[in-house]
């Protein structure tokens, strides 16, 4: 099934094999880095990464970087 | 006429005369002095802040032009101090501000009295420990603190200490990650160093004129249009060893004796030895003029090459040794230099 949803305030077309938010991250290459994700405007901890995408999910993810 | 400078300012009605004055009286501490404080440094040295302290351990170099606005290939050159250069150029900028720019590598041993005394802690530094350190300095003097990052075309910001139920950044990052990305391994362009620089400065003035605004977490690319605005009160842990009722601090723990720390991506190794030695540069550089070459001296530093390193020896007893990420190989030079 086709999901389109909201990644940071941009259309995103979720691939295939990405089902959940752990994947997403790793699909984004951001799964060893320090993330935090809310999702339809709820923190997400991350024992709920494993929530499943659904279209239309709104998405956001703020990565730490060291740099400035 | 200077009573017209913040005239522009004041028209603002958020601000107002009421809120120059806010603004005039306030003492901002800016830690660090690369990309992020060059940007924010001009900005409130521009909007009329009181007293401006800013720290920086570094010497200016080619690769920072791009982005560190307040610097010019002549102080390439002259192999000067950010803190240095950054005093001098914010100063011609505007003579009203106090400015005050110290050469030295901010650690848990000095923190605590360097920001003391401040309004403000703006963060310009370019590693997530010392921001760990200064989050719990910060905290511990109860002074707001305006954290901002950036890489590549990637930037964030979170002011902390706003509000009392609200995370600071320890209650963010849980762990301290082993290594993140800096701009020395993948790159940074300077519109977002000045959007993420505008976007703490922005904060700073709606803080120091006692405008109603909630702290968030935001990030922004502007090379993919990425943008994230986050509310992250539910973030704040009751344990935190930083930010709860019972707080130890625990990044500001002291260290002792020599401390090494290999400059993320540089190739460079920084020793630094306990507090209490220093160094006379110029007394220094004419015990190495024979044994050194591309020998530079000035007030604050002597930097030569030696044994094929760049070697900077700064005032406050550190040394910079360029081309090697082996603190052995660190500590043969510095011996080498300094018996």
């Amino acid at each position: 099934m086709e999901r389109v949803i909201e990644l940071n305030g941009n259309q995103y077309d979720v691939p295939v094999e990405v089902g959940n938010v752990q994947e997403l991250l790793g699909h984004l290459e951001l799964a060893d880095r320090i993330v935090i994700v809310e999702k339809n405007r709820n923190i997400l901890s991350k024992d709920a990464f494993d929530q499943p995408i659904k279209d239309r999910d709104q998405i956001e993810i703020i990565h730490f970087v060291g740099g400035g | 006429m200077s009573s017209s400078k913040y005239s522009r300012q004041e028209l603002f009605a958020p601000i107002g005369e009421e809120g120059q004055k806010r603004i005039r009286e306030a003492k901002v501490f800016i830690l660090g002095a690369g990309a992020l404080g060059s940007s924010g440094a001009e900005m409130l040295v521009r909007a009329g802040v009181g007293q401006i302290t800013i720290v920086d351990r570094d010497i200016i170099e080619w690769t920072n032009l791009h982005r560190q606005q307040l610097y010019t290939e002549q102080d390439v050159v002259d192999q000067l101090p950010k803190a240095a250069a950054a005093e001098r150029r914010l100063k011609a900028i505007n003579s009203d501000v106090d400015i005050t720019g110290i050469v030295t590598d901010v650690t848990p041993q000095n923190i605590m009295e360097l920001i003391d005394g401040h309004d403000i802690v703006l963060d310009a530094t370019d590693n997530i420990e010392t921001r760990l350190i200064a989050n719990d300095a910060a905290l511990k003097l109860g002074i707001p603190f305006f954290m901002g990052a950036c890489v590549g075309s990637y930037g964030l910001t979170f002011p902390i200490g706003i509000q009392d139920d609200q995370p600071c950044l320890h209650c963010l990052l849980e762990a301290l990650p082993s290594q993140t990305m800096t701009c020395d391994t993948v790159g940074v362009i300077s519109p977002i160093v000045v959007t993420t620089a505008a976007r703490q400065a922005a904060d700073v003035l709606k803080y120091l004129t006692g405008a109603d605004f909630e702290p968030k977490l935001e990030s922004a690319d502007l090379w993919t249009g990425d943008r994230a605005s986050m509310n992250v009160a539910s973030m704040k842990k009751a344990g935190c060893p930083s930010c709860s009722e019972n707080a130890v601090y625990p990044f500001l723990s002291a260290r002792e004796s020599m401390r090494t720390a290999v400059l993320c991506g540089r190739e460079t190794v920084q020793l630094s030895w306990p507090e209490g030695r220093t160094f006379d540069p110029l007394a220094f550089a004419e015990s190495i003029h024979g044994t050194t070459t591309n020998l530079v001296k000035n007030e604050h530093l002597v930097a030569c090459e030696y044994k094929g390193h760049r070697v900077v020896l700064f005032r406050d007893g550190r040394m910079l040794i360029h081309g090697t990420k082996e603190v052995v190989t660190a500590k043969k030079i510095a011996a080498g230099l300094l018996g």
